[in-house]
């Protein structure tokens, strides 16, 4: 049905490059992710498919429907059907809530489906408030409603909760990844929070200068991230040398199993994740004997920088993120690994 | 990238709040602001109280008159028609300038804005003296549309730059074409900007008496200047001029309530994006070539008829002046007003800038009074204040100077505020902690702090009062000249030839008042383009 794709996407601002051949597939229903650091185009990708920013090279297709090809003129923004939803809500500031949401909707239909819609969005005794008597929070959902409102073909988000403060962000976010799988909305959001991308989409796709780099559903490029950068940009990461041999990483801190066959013999490097690590004040097999050179806590659990006692230092001190404060009165420490080593 | 949580419907506390608190109260400051504000004020209470005194069998017969309706009428239709055409010109021409993507959008700005350096009265004789067919009430029409519809441009200009595009952009996806986005949403949003240019233009309307006389259109400020020169009767024209004081009065309430609504920013806080602009593709041809003859008419019709006349040059009967003492003469109490002018600014802003009471700010708001009344209002009021408590300086040069400081207050009132709110709140605190006492603090840190400003300030209002023709006719001592009453006395004597240099000397010294305040209104940076 409404699929989205994206293929070798050129678009610049003047002269400056910004989208350097970016592919992307969003299938029917599905909520995705575009993480990236700022700068990388993300938001000039979203320009683009919504139509406010031609493409320069490249093809964008709905459903089939050619939006922009580089070489016709574009389909204009408001024959897309795509519903947008930029950063600070942009609600029209001399309209009514229930103005605001039925903006795109022919007068007949007006009334019966903004009231629907302030019902979705959980504000049903705002309809005559003025924008500027909401909270941001509340902005963010009209700006949703009157964005699904037309009933669009598929739904942009530039981040949307990046103006919110912490607490209202986790919440507001999970209330729209609900709603939007509630009503099937085909959407791609754009974030700059890597938290944010696993905690709601079905795919993330990275963005890294211009182009996407890896799009895998949230958990496998958690752990299986294609290159060192994806890596950190997902999370804290441990990027130890490592000589691969078929399926067991030979490692600073011992023989760990690989997630994948490796094939013959190569010299690489391999990811593990802070949780990966464990501490221990007992020796074992498979232990090795570290150092803590800093710990901080967290609230939840302490975040602990660790050099190793003996052997080849990796170039970064490993992290380990544990639930109890390591111990500070030079007792020995010993350092086992869980799971899988991944090559990046 | 920041998340700078603010919450809407609470605005963000204004910064200056905290200082209220932190510095004494200083009341030499505030009585020094007080005074400044009073003494400016003095004069049009003078006139309400010289109107009273006219009695109120005066004041009717005075008012039953046929020839005050038809005043009112001329008065009222003209304003209707100007600032009607002012705001269609205006926001067109803003709209095109920053929202579509034509061609030389810079070039086009300073071209559409540099007719404010046309004074009006300059236009009226370039038009009278080409088109003998340009007179009466449509003459009156096109010569001030020319002339104000920059007034309208700017701050809707300015309103469409500050603000970001996301809205119209919104208003794109959700399925509305470029003219319904632009009829939904950018019009209500520059509601606020046009309202406020159209309260400029029709008050300057209800204040010019050179073009009109010039053009040969009776309104209420031509009748006053006439009964001021005939027969001079100070309570029939005072009453006249409280007449004009009252509709001014009424525009402004007009605009408090039709500006207020719209516009609003819901959230304030994120970066302005950058502006995807409108495409015009086969209509670009057109627009260039609307806003040409605009800026033809507007702009080229008097450079014409300057350099027609220049050229031509023309004999006249009259005696020859010399155009250097008269600019001297000009420049010397222009300059005169703009250092007192300067001066008594200062303690009104910084007062209102460090204490942001509702007292400072009705303060400061009050001394921009007089910019919202006609300058003929404001001139005879000095002269009515002259006569009756200050006979000695009736017609010498002190009461022409004060005249325009009264006039041209707002503008280095303006000037300064605008370089106060660019010191970083806390400044003066910081160097209050550091061991320097308040006088100190304004030597050092504050007044070489807004020095720019101070210098704008002075530039302002000494320029914008070397080309004030009403004022100057009224005040200026027995025999004295200036370019502008120079000018009158030759155009007054059909010698337009001779009238040229003076029409063209005040246009080149208009040229960087209007370059600071479109500069000012617009912003030295263009926004960016890309992200």
């Amino acid at each position: 049905m409404t699929d989205l794709t994206v293929t070798d996407l050129h678009a610049a601002h003047g002269r400056s490059p910004i989208l350097n051949g970016v592919d992307l597939t969003v299938a029917h229903g599905q909520l995705a992710c575009v993480l990236g650091p700022s700068g990388c185009g993300k938001s000039t990708l979203l320009r683009v498919i919504a139509g406010f920013h031609p493409a320069s090279r490249g093809q964008l297709t709905l459903d089939g429907r050619v939006l922009d090809d580089a070489t016709r003129r574009p389909v204009p923004a408001e024959r897309r059907r795509i519903g947008y939803v930029p950063q600070d809500g942009a609600l029209f500031p001399h309209l009514t809530v229930a103005a605001n949401i039925g903006f795109g909707l022919p007068r007949r239909e007006r009334r019966k489906r903004v009231s629907e819609l302030l019902d979705l969005i959980g504000l049903p005794d705002l309809a005559e408030r003025h924008p500027h008597q909401l909270s941001g929070g509340q902005q963010q959902r009209v700006a949703l409603a009157r964005a699904l409102a037309p009933q669009p073909e598929l739904l942009l988000l530039d981040e949307p909760f990046s103006a919110l403060d912490t607490a209202l962000r986790a919440t507001l976010r999970t209330d729209v990844a609900v709603l939007l799988r509630s009503t099937g909305t085909t959407a791609v959001l754009v974030t700059h929070d890597q938290e944010e991308a696993l905690a709601i989409a079905d795919t993330v796709a990275v963005m890294q200068g211009g182009r996407i780099t890896q799009q895998a559903t949230p958990h496998r490029l958690y752990h299986q991230p294609t290159d060192a950068d994806t890596a950190r940009l997902l999370g804290e990461a441990n990027l130890l040398p490592a000589r691969l041999d078929t399926t067991v990483a030979h490692t600073a801190l011992g023989p760990l199993p690989l997630s994948g066959s490796a094939g013959p013999a190569t010299d690489a490097t391999v990811l593990l994740r802070p949780h990966q690590l464990r501490l221990s004040t007992t020796d074992g097999p498979d232990r090795v004997r570290v150092r803590v050179v800093r710990s901080v806590f967290r609230g939840a659990d302490h975040r602990v920088e660790l050099v190793l006692e003996a052997g080849a230092q990796p170039l970064q001190p490993l992290v380990a993120h544990t639930d109890t404060a390591p111990p500070s009165d030079g007792q020995p420490l010993y350092l086992t690994v869980t799971g899988h080593a991944h090559p990046v | 990238m920041t998340t700078a949580p603010v919450e809407a419907g609470r605005p963000a506390p204004v910064l200056r709040r905290r200082a209220a608190g932190l510095l004494p109260h200083r009341p030499v400051l505030a009585l020094l602001a007080c005074a400044v504000v009073a003494a400016l004020a003095v004069p049009l209470v003078f006139t309400l109280v010289q109107a009273g005194q006219a009695g109120t069998g005066q004041a009717q017969r005075l008012l039953e008159r046929p020839l005050i309706a038809t005043l009112l009428w001329n008065t009222v239709t003209l304003a209707a028609a100007v600032t009607t055409a002012c705001c269609v010109l205006g926001f067109g021409a803003a709209y095109l300038v920053e929202r579509t993507d034509l061609p030389g959008r810079r070039w086009w700005t300073v071209a559409l804005t540099m007719p404010l350096a046309v004074p009006e009265f300059v236009r009226g004789y370039s038009w009278v003296s080409l088109f003998r067919q340009v007179h009466g009430y449509w003459g009156a029409v096109l010569v001030m549309t020319c002339s104000l519809y920059p007034l309208v441009f700017l701050p809707v200009a300015a309103s469409l730059r500050s603000s970001d595009t996301a809205c119209e952009e919104v208003s794109r996806s959700l399925g509305r074409g470029p003219l319904a986005t632009l009829w939904r949403v950018t019009l209500p949003l520059s509601r606020a900007a046009v309202a406020g240019g159209a309260l400029l233009v029709s008050l300057y309307l209800l204040g010019e008496y050179g073009a009109f006389a010039m053009l040969r259109f009776t309104t209420f400020s031509t009748a006053i200047f006439t009964e001021y020169q005939l027969g001079f009767d100070a309570a029939s024209a005072a009453l006249l001029t409280l007449v004009l004081v009252l509709l001014a009065l009424l525009l402004v309430a007009l605009e408090g309530t039709l500006g207020r609504h719209g516009g609003r920013p819901a959230r304030t806080g994120t970066a302005p994006r950058s502006a995807s602009r409108v495409r015009l593709r086969r209509w670009t041809a057109p627009a260039a070539a609307a806003l040409a003859v605009l800026v033809g008419t507007a702009l080229g019709v008097p450079l014409y008829a300057l350099g027609y006349w220049l050229v031509v040059g023309g004999s006249t009967t009259l005696p020859p002046a010399s155009i250097v003492d008269a600019a001297l003469t000009t420049l010397g109490y222009a300059f005169a007003a703009a250092l007192v002018a300067t001066a008594a600014a200062i303690p009104v802003a910084l007062y209102s800038w460090r204490r942001g009471t509702r007292w400072a700010r009705s303060l400061e708001r009050l001394s921009y009074l007089t910019r919202a009344l006609p300058g003929i209002a404001v001139a005879l009021s000095v002269v009515y204040v002259a006569i009756r408590y200050a006979q000695p300086l009736y017609q010498q040069p002190p009461m022409l100077v004060a005249g325009y400081v009264v006039l041209f207050f707002p503008l280095a009132l303006t000037a300064l505020r605008a370089a106060l709110a660019q010191i970083p709140p806390g400044t003066e605190e910081v160097a209050r902690s550091l061991g320097a006492g308040p006088a100190t603090v304004l030597a050092r840190v504050t007044l070489p702090l807004i020095l720019p400003g101070l210098g704008a300030a002075v530039a302002m209002v000494g320029l914008t009062a070397s080309t004030e023709l009403t004022a100057t006719l009224l005040l200026r001592p027995t025999g004295t000249e200036t370019l502008a009453t120079q000018f009158w006395t030759y155009t007054s004597g059909l010698a337009y030839g001779a009238a040229a240099p003076y029409a063209a000397l005040m246009a080149a010294l208009s040229v960087p008042p209007v370059l600071l305040l479109t500069r000012r209104t617009l912003g030295t940076h263009h926004r960016a383009e890309k992200r």
